[in-house]
């Protein structure tokens, strides 16, 4: 139990938020659409006898009146009852009433939705006809967390970061650290956009846009393996090696643009962040290619299995024959074409390249590593589990914004998660340390 | 021998028991300690001194059974509370500050201070007198990082005292000392003895219970074996009582034809601490390298190994020179080394046994790039049956294994490389009697399948032992070599070793 808990605690710490984000933000929603009106149109025809005339009633505002109209036609066309249109004010449905009543066609039933339900007048006609009939649509209970639109926001907000974290999750699982990728990504998305500016702005093709995304991705993988280098050849500290870099490449990404957005891009570079392919978004199909990847490279081949023995103990690697400073030159590399393919992505959904892009986001990248139980002393964690941590993150993010939650106090929030995480993650190593034997 | 009826004992644990998770790893434990005398505590790792003792420390309590002072009840449940019973525990990792002087060690958390200031002059001169009284002239202004080991143990047997400790608890306190260092410890001990302080000794070196301790008491699983007179306790009554068998030989005996020469050193060089070193081994033959701590032996072994990088000097496999700059050049050469410091150089202590037996072993089962999982864990348990590692599984974690068993794991791991030079620094450091034996068993099987094997110990015993030659180093130079026999004498090895003898 305690194992299965050290493995896949944070799943369930995510399913957990998911649940309580879905029951948080349930509420009432009136049937509207075409497919309701079809499922009153034909309640209404099984319930009254047939010939019967009926008041279909909207209120005069929108989506009240639209439904009304939707149920109406529907009725019309199924020629069983006599139909008469209400849409408008109590006022409106009086006089049609006692139009009606005049006529000695008085209504057997009426279909009411939305806020025609609060008309006082409702009742008030109920007593002048006993046996009328109020029919409305059924209510049913929606959470705002779970519609289909709001999961793939979340997918798109944290796309960016969740690829920026494999490359760091490497980089961490060696000990090491990378402050640089918040830079990177607005570097890349520089690069990328001016490249396509170069090749013909707002009518350059398709192979403009991906000639861009090409060249910033490789460009910061470069500039990683080159902060790879200085860490291991060197031995410079981690930290201060990529915070050089992290200043570099962000002032080169303003000289480069003379501090301006790149906004002459062609329409296709939305492609990657905001398209689809066969119906899935394409940020969904990147996120599961490349942790599909990443888990494979980690978990099923020789230099995965050295970049946790350098992060465990470079002495006893090293000594075992681990290709130790190219190993470490290798993790950051792949830190960098993480961060420069996640600016890609922000140029894309974004449509624009801007060295403003990015500010911070190492921070949130670290925070998905470490909340997705990667140590930040190297040598244990796993790829899923940034994943993971990544999501966590989003959804917290995504849960308080349904909610209404101010963002000062959002962040707060997730400083507690991260603290949160830290802990728990102390108390997994207690909790196999005490278990052996 | 139970405790005399007339005194009270300083120290009694009465009746002790400890259960971890699947685990009894005390059960109904007694000992006895008197004011000025030296017990020690013996048993094989995993035998239950170190969690007895961690009571003493505070570290652990006892899920029963009594501890007495003085033959008063006590709570020791905290590091604090042993102090105030007078317990000192001196672990096998020191507790100083280097960066701190030694009188600031002496006196950390408890500084003495004046208007609220720390009186400098004060705790210098404090800790100028402990200092002389056992200190063997340690300069109370030295940070603690620049003392030789032994010197920081001093420190640390001195901050004891000055906590006014009555009850010193040793853990195998002479396991990082030369022979010279432990004979100084020893005078110590034998001051702080007669000062009427209980002192509870733990050590493997058995020739050291005889020459320091009164009385001594065996544990083995958890379970109290017996106890006795050192004087009136043979030396094979000992060993069976912690082993629970006997062994008819600390060595076991070897016989092999000695074959071609397998490697050969040629003038390596690296700063002072190794000079203008060559020699050569044989298949089948295993080479004992003697000499002092810091007589540049362990050095000699790093750069044959690519551990370090060497200034000069050719290494030869099979005759053929070979380029050795990294590790994994000599690897890839047919040499390995199984490094004095395991837990720092020779495992990843948080990741698995299968993990740390494939890590060099993966170029072997992995196709390009990828593991092949099954041949890996097959060939472990292969080898795990094969020179009995004790884990629960191949996914324990190392840093979870007995010093015996994490030794075979880094073992298993060379062994699966097929090398054929193997150099051995200290095989047995911190190793208990059992596993001891095994190790020398396969050593021994080693050299008889034609490797060469290199010995790096301090321990003389073991060197005679087991080498076929000795070859002895001082001062970062190799300055003898003797053809072992049986008639060869530690004195011998000794007069090599030890400069003054030498030239005196």
């Amino acid at each position: 139990m305690k194992k299965f808990l050290a493995e896949y605690g944070m799943v369930l710490v995510l399913l957990a938020l998911c649940a309580l984000f879905s029951l948080l933000t349930l509420k009432q929603e009136s049937a509207t659409g075409s497919a309701a009106a079809t499922r009153v149109a034909v309640e209404v025809e099984a319930g009254v006898p047939p010939g019967s005339h009926v008041f279909v009633v909207g209120a005069a505002k929108k989506p009240s009146g639209e439904f009304a109209g939707l149920v109406a036609s529907e009725l019309e066309k199924g020629e069983v009852v006599e139909v008469t249109q209400v849409i408008g004010t109590p006022r409106d449905l009086r006089q049609a009433w006692d139009a009606a009543k005049a006529d000695g066609k008085t209504p057997e039933a009426l279909v009411v939705s939305g806020d025609v339900l609060k008309w006082t007048i409702l009742p008030a006609l109920a007593e002048e006809s006993a046996d009328l009939q109020l029919i409305q649509p059924t209510e049913r209970m929606v959470s705002d967390f779970l519609k289909r639109g709001n999961l793939l926001a979340i997918v798109d907000r944290i796309v960016v970061i969740a690829v920026m974290a494999i490359g760091m999750t490497l980089v961490i699982l060696t000990g090491g650290i990378d402050l640089s990728v918040g830079s990177l990504v607005a570097l890349s998305a520089v690069i990328a956009t001016l490249v396509m500016k170069m090749m013909g702005g707002l009518e350059a093709g398709g192979g403009a846009v991906w000639t861009g995304f090409l060249a910033a991705t490789l460009a910061c993988g470069l500039i990683g393996a080159m902060a790879g280098f200085l860490v291991a050849r060197f031995e410079v500290a981690p930290f201060i090696t990529t915070l050089a870099v992290m200043l570099i490449a962000r002032g080169v990404a303003f000289m480069m643009t003379g501090g301006f957005s790149i906004y002459q891009v062609p329409e296709s570079i939305t492609w990657l962040g905001r398209g689809s392919t066969l119906g899935i978004p394409n940020t969904v199909v990147v996120l599961v290619v490349f942790y599909a990847a990443a888990h494979v490279l980690m978990r099923h081949t020789r230099w995965g299995r050295y970049i946790y023995a350098v992060g465990g103990n470079e002495e006893a690697a090293r000594l075992s024959g681990v290709p130790v400073k190219q190993i470490l030159l290798f993790v950051y590399f792949v830190c960098g074409l993480c961060a420069g393919f996640g600016g890609c992505i922000q140029a894309s959904q974004l449509a624009t390249g801007a060295p403003n892009l990015g500010v911070m986001f190492e921070l949130s990248v670290i925070a998905a590593v470490v909340v997705g139980g990667t140590s930040l002393s190297g040598g244990s964690g796993r790829i899923m589990g940034t994943l993971i941590g990544a999501f966590i993150i989003s959804v917290i993010q995504n849960g308080m914004n349904l909610l209404g939650f101010d963002s000062y106090l959002q962040q707060v929030v997730l400083g507690a998660v991260i603290l949160f995480a830290v802990l728990l993650d102390k108390a997994r190593q207690k909790g196999t340390a005490t278990v052996k034997h | 021998m139970s405790t005399e009826l007339s005194s009270v004992s300083l120290l009694e644990m009465r009746g002790i028991h400890k259960r971890f998770p699947g685990v009894h790893a005390l059960n109904e434990v007694h000992l006895a300690l008197h004011a000025g005398e030296v017990l020690a505590l013996l048993g094989e790792n995993g035998a239950g001194k170190s969690t007895l003792i961690k009571m003493l420390g505070g570290a652990h309590q006892p899920d029963e059974g009594d501890i007495l002072i003085d033959g008063s009840p006590v709570t020791i449940d905290s590091a604090t509370a042993a102090q105030e019973a007078g317990v000192a525990v001196i672990y096998q990792e020191f507790n100083l500050v280097p960066e701190l002087t030694v009188a600031e060690n002496l006196f950390l958390g408890r500084e003495k201070t004046r208007f609220g200031l720390v009186d400098l002059s004060g705790e210098k001169g404090e800790a100028k007198r402990w200092l002389e009284r056992i200190g063997l002239g340690i300069d109370p202004d030295v940070k603690c990082g620049q003392l030789t080991v032994a010197q920081q143990q001093v420190v640390e047997i001195v901050k004891a005292l000055a906590f006014d400790a009555r009850i010193l608890v040793m853990d195998e306190p002479s396991a990082v000392l030369t022979d010279q260092e432990v004979e100084k410890l020893f005078e110590v001990v034998r001051d702080l003895k007669e000062s009427g302080i209980g002192i509870i000794y733990i050590s493997h070196r058995l020739d050291e219970i005889d020459a320091i301790a009164d009385r001594l008491l065996v544990l083995r699983d958890g379970q109290y074996i017996g106890e006795g007179q050192v004087s009136e306790t043979d030396r094979d009554t000992l060993i069976e009582m912690m082993v629970g068998r006997s062994l008819e030989e600390e060595f076991p005996p070897r016989d092999v034809e000695k074959g071609e020469e397998v490697l050969r050193a040629e003038g390596l060089n690296r700063g002072r601490a190794v000079q203008d070193v060559s020699f050569s081994v044989r298949a089948g033959e295993i080479v004992g390298f003697a000499g002092l701590v810091g007589a540049g032996r362990t050095e000699t072994m790093r750069l044959i190994a690519g551990a370090d990088v060497r200034e000069s000097g050719d290494i030869r496999v099979r005759g053929e020179e070979v380029e050795v700059r990294t590790p994994r050049d000599a690897i890839a050469a047919g040499i390995c080394l199984l490094s004095e410091d395991r837990k720092g150089e020779g495992l990843v202590l948080s990741h698995s046994s299968v993990d740390n037996f494939g890590l060099p072993n993966l170029v072997r089962f992995s196709r390009s790039g990828w593991i092949n999982e099954r041949a890996e864990r097959e060939e472990f348990e292969r080898y795990r049956g094969e020179i009995s590692i004790k884990v629960a599984g191949p996914d324990q974690l190392a840093g979870e294994l007995s010093g015996g068993n994490q030794q075979k794991v880094v073992l298993a791991k060379w062994l699966a490389r097929h090398a054929d030079v193997i150099l051995f620094d200290e095989p047995t450091r911190g190793i208990d009697v059992g596993a001891k034996y095994e190790i020398y068993q396969l050593m021994n099987r080693l050299a008889a399948e034609g490797k060469a094997i290199v010995m790096v110990s301090s321990e003389l015993p073991e060197i005679l032992g087991m080498s076929d030659r000795i070859l002895v180093m001082r001062e970062g130079r190799l300055v003898g070599e003797i053809e072992n026999s049986p008639e060869t004498t530690q004195e011998d090895v000794l007069v090599l070793a030890m400069e003054e003898i030498a030239t005196g």
